[in-house]
Order: C-alpha cells, then structure tokens, then sequence
C-alpha cells in the first residue's frame, strides 16, 4: 500500500487536490460554478472512458444515464419533497442510474462493435422521448427545478442558492470528484480492470483464459453508468434546472468529445478534456451561435490529426523532447 | 378505415426504405456505420423545400422533378466530398474513430444547415396540395402519399435492377462479400466505394426532399430518421435488400398503427420489436451470420 | 485424464475427423502429428470447445464435456496455446500471466483493489515468467516482445492457467532454431513438474522424438498410428504419410 503512496502520480494527484481546494480564493464566483460543473461531467467523463479506453467499445448515448440520475434526483424532490435530503438524491441517482445502465447495457453488450454504439444512441433517445412526452410525470420539456436540498441534516438557513453553490457545494463537488477518481483508477487497476482491458485486446484469447467477455463489458456498462449518475446527480444541483435535453444526443456527442479533447489514452485525459470543454463552450458560445459547427470541426479534426487529444499531444511532444535512453 | 391505416404504415415504410437502402448500402459496402447519415437526409429536405419555395410559380411537375433532381444532386455532391476528403482515411483505422467521425461530420453538417438556411423550418406544401385527394373505398386519400409510395417502390426495383443485372452492382455485392477477393480480382475499389457512399447519400435526400412537403424541413430533422433506418437495418438484417423491404413495413406498419391508438408507444414499441428479434436472432431476419 | 471417442466432425460434405479415439493421461506427453490438412487443429478445436463434435464424446477425468461451451471446459480444467499467438497485446508481460492466474482463481472479477496489490498471484506469475525466462520483460508491454518470445508468452499463459489438461499447437513455431530446444526442455520440465496430461501438434520430429512419449498420427481424419515414439516413427506407413517416403 505504502508503495502506491509515494509514486509521482500520487504527488501530482496530491498538488492537484491542494489547488482545488484552494481555488475559491482565487477564482471569481462565476469561474468557481463553472468549475463545478467541469468537475462533475469529469466524472461523467472518467465513466465514458471506463468503456472507451479499457473495454474498448464506444457509448454515444451516455447522457441517457447522466439524465437517469440527475431525474431522480429531480423526481425525488417532486414526489418525495420531504426525503429529499442531498445524501438520499445522490443515493437516488447512483440506483436508478445503475439500474438504467443494466438495462440498457444487458441489451448492447450483446452485438458487436457497431451495433452496440448506435444502440447506446438509439436507447438514449427513446429516454428522451419518454422524459419528453412524460409531462405529467416529468414536467416535459419544462424540465424539473432542483433546489438545494438538506445535507446530513444540516440546512443552509438563510443563505442564497448562489451563496451555497460558491460556498460549501464547491467542496461537496470536489470530494466527490476525488473520491471517483480514486475509486475509477482502483476498478482500472484491479484484476477486473485487467481481465476487462484483456477483452479489448484479444476477445478470442480473453474467452480462452475463462473470462466471460459479455459479461465483464455489461459490469463495466454498469459501472460506467453509475459514474455517469453520479455526475448527473451532482450537476442537477450546480445547474439548478434539469431538462430532458441532457439524454440528446448532442449532449452525448459532448461527452465524447470531452472525453476525445482531453486524450482517451491515459487515466487522467477525460478530466481535463471535460474542465477544456466547459472552458472551451464558454468561449465559443460567447462568440458566435454555431456552436456545433465547432464541435464538429474541431472533432474531425481532432480524429484525423490528434487522436491522442491534448494529453496525447503533450506527451508525443514530450517523449520526443526527452533525450533518448540507451538500453 | 384499416385500408387507411395500412396505406399510411406503407407511405412511413416508403421513406424508412429508402433512408435504410442508403444505411445498408453503405454499411455492407464500405462497412462503414455513417452516423451523418441522417445529415444527408436533411440536406435533401432543405435543398428540396427551398426549390420548391423558389419554383412557387411554376407547373407542379416541373417543381417537382426540378426539388427532386437538386436535392439528390446536393446529398449526392454533399456525399461525395465527405468520401474523398474525410471518410476515405477511416477505413484502416479503428471502427471508433469512423464512429467519431461520421458523429464530428453530422454536428459539422446540422449547423452548417442552419447557416446556409437560416435555423427556421420551412414548409414546402405545394407539391402535396397540388396533387389533390383520390376517392379510395369511401375515404379520400392524398395521392401524394401514393406517388411516394411509387417513387420508394421504383427506387427500389431501380437499386435491385443494379445489383443484379449491372456490372456496376455484381461488383458492389462482389466487395460486399469478400473485400479482399475483390481487390484481387482487379475491382476497382476506389471508385466503386466512393459510389457506393454518394448512392447511398443520395437516397437519404431523395428520402428527405419526399418528406417535405409533408412536414416542414427543420433543424434536427435527420435525427429520428437515422435511428429509424438503423431499427430497420438491425430488423430486416445487414446487407439486404429484401431485408430492408421487410423491415420498413414491419416497422411502417407497427407505427401506424400504434400512432393511432397509443401515440406515446410508438417509439418504445419499435424499439421493443428490435430488441426481441437481436435478441432471437442477432443478424436479423435476412442478413448473414 | 483426457479420452475422446469416436468423434466425428464435418464442414459441409466434408468430413474432418472420423470416428477418432484415443486417450492421454496424466504424467504423459502425446504428440499429434499428420500432413497439413489431416485435421489436427480442427481436433484442438474440438477439445478446446470452439467447435461442437457431430457425434462422439469428449471426457474429462469421469465428466463429459462433449456438450459444454468453452468457458466451463477452462474452469474445469482444459488449457490451450494458439498456433498464431493470441496475446493481450497492449498489457504487459507480466499482466497477461497475471490475467491468467486471476481467473484460474477466480479472481478476474475482483474490482476494488488493485492487481498489484494481490501479491500472492503476482508472485506467481512472476515465478511463471522466470520458468519460461520471460522475466526480464515483466514490465514490457507484450506488443514489443519479439515473435520467438511471443510464442513463448503464448504457452506460459496456458501453463498458468494450472490445467489438468495442456493443449499445445505447435509451441515452438516461430521460435529461432537456435533456441527450440531450451524452449522445449522449459515447457517439458514445467508440465512434468505439475503431471499435466499433455498434448503437443509439432512438426518438428528431432522434437518429438526427444521429448514425448507416445505419438498419434492423424491422416485425413483418420488415427493412422498410436503408440511409442521410437515405434510409431520408424513405421514405413507413418514415414510415407507424413514424409512422402517410400522405401
């Protein structure tokens, strides 16, 4: 254990950890909630990268588990007004999400590679028709309002919702971020991690070796799934509002994209290609009203010259950079 | 009235059939899942509803023949570039990064809809109210809904006429079954895969420049129709022409009925009917193993 | 350990294996031999669980396997190498073993700690890899392995699956002439380190003849001969069909 303790990653996980924490003294209120909102789809992203990265296979309908858990957060707060306390939304979302995922993922983990993509997208639609067409359930394309909720408790008598986002939710965020991240890098270096990176690699052998490869893919479905819940869940709050448009497939073409920007090669890439994202669509938004065009640009263009996104990027530029070893 | 629900499922499948013709083509072809696909169906209905809005003065057929023959022409072309320039470089890498690209080609393409057209829908009813209403049984019936069925109908014999008397189509089916015998029997694979996907273009715009004057182009219009070819493609099977008959009017058919009396089902109904068949038998009804 | 009996297998009209039989059991090391063709692979296949018998019967120790997929003849105890190496090719050495040694122990599905911290299987695999004198690249990944050490990853992934049963299609193909025997004299002594009732298809006679006891000889689905070693490969019959001589 000790061992794990004192790597290079643990250090820079470790600075990175003290620079969050430490931000709300440097960030303006505005950059603090949008950093919010980048770490929890960082979260989101890490579970894309579960699938995409280490099972090999790609999901384009990941929002349909971002919306599962964020509407039962939502949902919570509609029918049972009186339970809606921020550990049981967040419990709420982690279930129904990975209720969802199993589902979902039962049905897709079962056909090859390009039928399980557009099965991620197709069923992730037909969750937005439901949340749409459900108005009487879901309130529709109005969507859901998510006020701050109880905490252990503890309610923020008095203080704004504005208040409360920039203040104590920020570190409620940044825990939670930490402790999936921690927990995806366990799941990715344990022996499911492996067997399930050995199904990516070599189906045929993975099979030979007594590895159900349907199976695993359907628990990293689920897993993936649950993180994507997570993530909604504690965005729900950051956003205020939910709508059914987070189960588009525009906004899982934006997950992919975050995670593609960020580089799917190594661990840590989804987390920043999700914070550049936020950043990113900020910006371009503010500039011009196309902002699919640039999305879609910036992703061809990313696939045919930078597949490794930006960390990608770096690292060829630092591997070269670094004088030769002799073996 | 079942005559009338009947001939409704039939109008739907017409379109699914052709939008899935264009998927399949491309799919068993070139074994490429074009996510824009859709994209180039939208292309086809903006294309055709602004002809027709442009030709507002002119005899109904040669408005028609005039929003047909550009919108074809404008997902053909649009089809065409997308091969030679982006798609061409995905066939030896991974299936994700053709998937990634098909996706970055179909955002790439919606706003670029919205900056050539402006981002409001745009109607294009004259061809339909200029075709008038025939008596059918008692009930009166849009003959436009009939000439669509046609035009499917002659599409369809058009396509297996090709595949199976043309040498253009013995050597499409040649590289849709052996990809590396083909190249070895001298088939020239550039040529015929660049076809193959303009072909395959081209009948999602006819499907959409169809579809027009019906319901009004807007933005996202391609969206519903690519999971709906892609439902079909999944039920009738990969690569089949038949398949792809059968299953446009299974699914045309379960829609029209369901639409009448359970409008919310009818997505999730369809979705059910593809579910149980992959579950039964995961390459469809016709397709190969 | 192993018996299979009167098995036949057919592609199309074309029969593969006919009504063969025979038995390898523990503590034996039974090469198949035969022309190109002759079915040998189709009958790895077979044992393996890839392809279903048209009739006949495969048994393990006193179960009958004939009917069972793949994975339960693993978890029972039949283990196989590939004639084209199968590697994990973007994990490293080490982690293809491991791989191996977790599932054999039912541990693949574990996924809270990580792989590393299961030293008793990471020990393992690493006395696996010492055996087979793949340590030095523990930490490679298994892509930058030349062909010859490939091939050898390849088997010590099937050794370390624990099997009753060993599988090996052609173990030393691809391995520099040079080198086939020590690769040999690794994989002899491991297996009989363990007892593993084991089954080699090679082509390599100076091989077969200095490392296995008994040889069957299959020719167009046929077992033509089985017995001693020496025996079977001085036969005129064996010589003609496998060599095209004829005195």
């Amino acid at each position: 254990m000790m061992k794990y303790l004192f790597t290079p990653r643990a250090a820079t996980y470790g600075v990175a950890l003290l620079v969050l924490l430490f931000l709300p003294q440097f960030l303006s209120p505005y950059h603090l909630m949008l950093m919010e909102s980048g770490l929890s789809l960082a979260i989101m992203a890490l579970g894309l990268n579960l699938l995409l990265r280490y099972t090999g296979v790609l999901s384009f309908g990941h929002g349909a588990y971002f919306a599962a858990g964020a509407y039962a957060v939502g949902l919570l707060h509609m029918y049972l007004p009186d339970q809606f306390t921020f550990e049981n939304a967040i419990l709420a979302a982690i279930l129904v999400s990975a209720a969802v995922s199993a589902l979902f993922g039962f049905v897709c983990v079962r056909h090859t590679r390009i039928f399980f993509s557009i099965l991620t997208l197709a069923l992730a639609m037909l969750l937005f028709a439901v949340l749409e067409k459900a108005y009487h359930y879901t309130g529709g394309s109005d969507g859901i309002r998510v006020p701050i909720p109880t905490f252990f408790g503890y309610e923020f008598e008095g203080m704004r919702r504005f208040q409360f986002l920039i203040g104590p939710y920020y570190y409620v965020v940044v825990g939670i971020f930490a402790a999936a991240t921690v927990t995806m890098l366990a799941v990715v270096n344990s022996p499911f991690g492996k067997a399930l990176q050995g199904t990516r690699d070599n189906e045929l052998r993975a099979e030979m070796i007594g590895i159900r490869v349907k199976r695993y893919r359907w628990y990293a479905f689920v897993i993936s799934g649950t993180f994507s819940g997570l993530s909604g869940g504690v965005w729900s709050f950051v956003n205020g509002h939910i709508t059914p448009e987070i189960s588009n497939w525009v906004f899982s073409g934006e997950i992919v994209y975050m995670v593609l920007l960020g580089g799917f090669m190594i661990f840590e890439g989804p987390i920043i290609g999700a914070l550049l994202f936020t950043y990113l669509r900020l910006y371009a938004v503010a500039m011009t009203e196309y902002w699919m065009l640039i999305i879609g640009a910036t992703l061809i263009f990313l696939v045919l010259a930078l597949p490794g996104g930006v960390t990608g990027g770096l690292y060829s530029l630092f591997s070269r950079l670094k004088p030769k070893r002799v073996s | 009235m079942v005559l009338i629900y009947t001939l409704n499922g039939l109008y739907f499948s017409a379109f699914l059939f052709l939008t899935s013709l264009g998927l399949s083509i491309i799919l068993g072809v070139m074994g490429i899942l074009n996510l824009a696909h859709g994209s180039l169906y939208a292309i086809g209905g903006f294309v055709g509803a602004y002809l027709i809005g442009m030709m507002a003065q002119s005899p109904m057929p040669v408005t028609l023949i005039v929003a047909v023959l550009g919108a074809v022409t404008a997902s053909g072309a649009v089809g065409f570039v997308l091969e030679t320039t982006l798609i061409k470089h995905m066939y030896r890498r991974a299936l994700e990064y053709q998937l990634l690209i098909t996706f970055g080609i179909l955002m790439l393409i919606e706003d670029s809809i919205k900056l050539v057209f402006g981002g409001e829908s745009r109607y294009a009813s004259a061809p339909f109210d200029a075709m008038g209403s025939i008596d059918i049984m008692g009930h009166t019936y849009s003959t436009y809904f009939l000439f669509v069925m046609a035009a499917a109908l002659f599409a369809g014999l058009l396509i297996w006429w090709v595949m199976a008397k043309t040498r253009l189509g013995i050597m499409l089916r040649a590289i849709e079954m052996d990809r590396e015998m083909a190249q070895a029997m001298g088939i020239p694979m550039r040529s015929l895969t660049i076809a193959a996907f303009v072909m395959g273009s081209a009948f999602a715009g006819l499907a959409g420049v169809l579809v027009v004057p019906t319901t009004p182009a807007v933005m996202g219009m391609g969206m519903d129709p690519l999971i709906m070819a892609f439902i079909v493609v999944v039920i009738g099977g990969l690569g089949s022409l038949r398949g792809a008959l059968l299953g446009s009017i299974i699914v045309g058919l379960t829609r029209s009925f369901t639409v009448t009396y359970f409008a919310e089902l009818e997505m999730p109904l369809l979705f059910l009917i593809a579910v149980v068949i992959l579950i039964i038998r995961p390459e469809g009804l016709f397709g190969q193993k | 350990m192993l018996r299979v009996d009167h098995l036949n297998k057919s592609f199309g009209r074309f029969m593969v294996i006919h009504d063969v039989s025979f038995s390898v059991e523990e503590n034996e090391v039974v090469a198949l031999l035969g022309p190109n063709g002759a079915g040998k692979t189709t009958m790895v296949n077979l044992i393996s669980g890839h392809l279903r018998p048209d009739a006949g019967q495969i048994l393990l120790g006193d179960r009958d396997i004939t009917g069972a997929p793949a994975h339960v003849r693993i978890a029972l105890g039949i283990a196989r190498n590939f004639q084209i190496t199968q590697l994990f090719e973007e994990l490293t050495v080490l982690d293809n073993v491991r791989n191996c040694i977790f599932s054999v122990e039912g541990r693949s599905g574990r996924f809270f700690k990580p792989a590393g911290f299961y030293e008793q299987s990471t020990s393992e695999a690493m006395e696996i890899l010492k055996t087979f004198h793949l340590d030095p690249f523990a930490g490679e990944l298994a892509q930058g392995l030349s062909e010859g050490d490939k091939k050898i990853l390849d088997t010590a992934m099937a050794f370390a699956l624990k099997a009753k049963f060993l599988l090996l299609d052609e173990p030393t193909s691809g391995v520099a002439t040079s080198d086939k025997f020590k690769v040999m004299d690794t994989i002899i002594t491991a297996i009989q380190e363990r007892g593993t009732a084991t089954l080699i298809i090679e082509h390599d006679m100076d091989i077969v003849a200095e490392y296995t006891h008994r040889v069957m000889v299959l020719a167009e689905g046929h077992i033509l001969a089985d017995g001693a070693s020496a025996e079977v490969m001085a036969d005129k019959q064996v010589k003609e069909t496998l060599f095209g001589v004829s005195d």
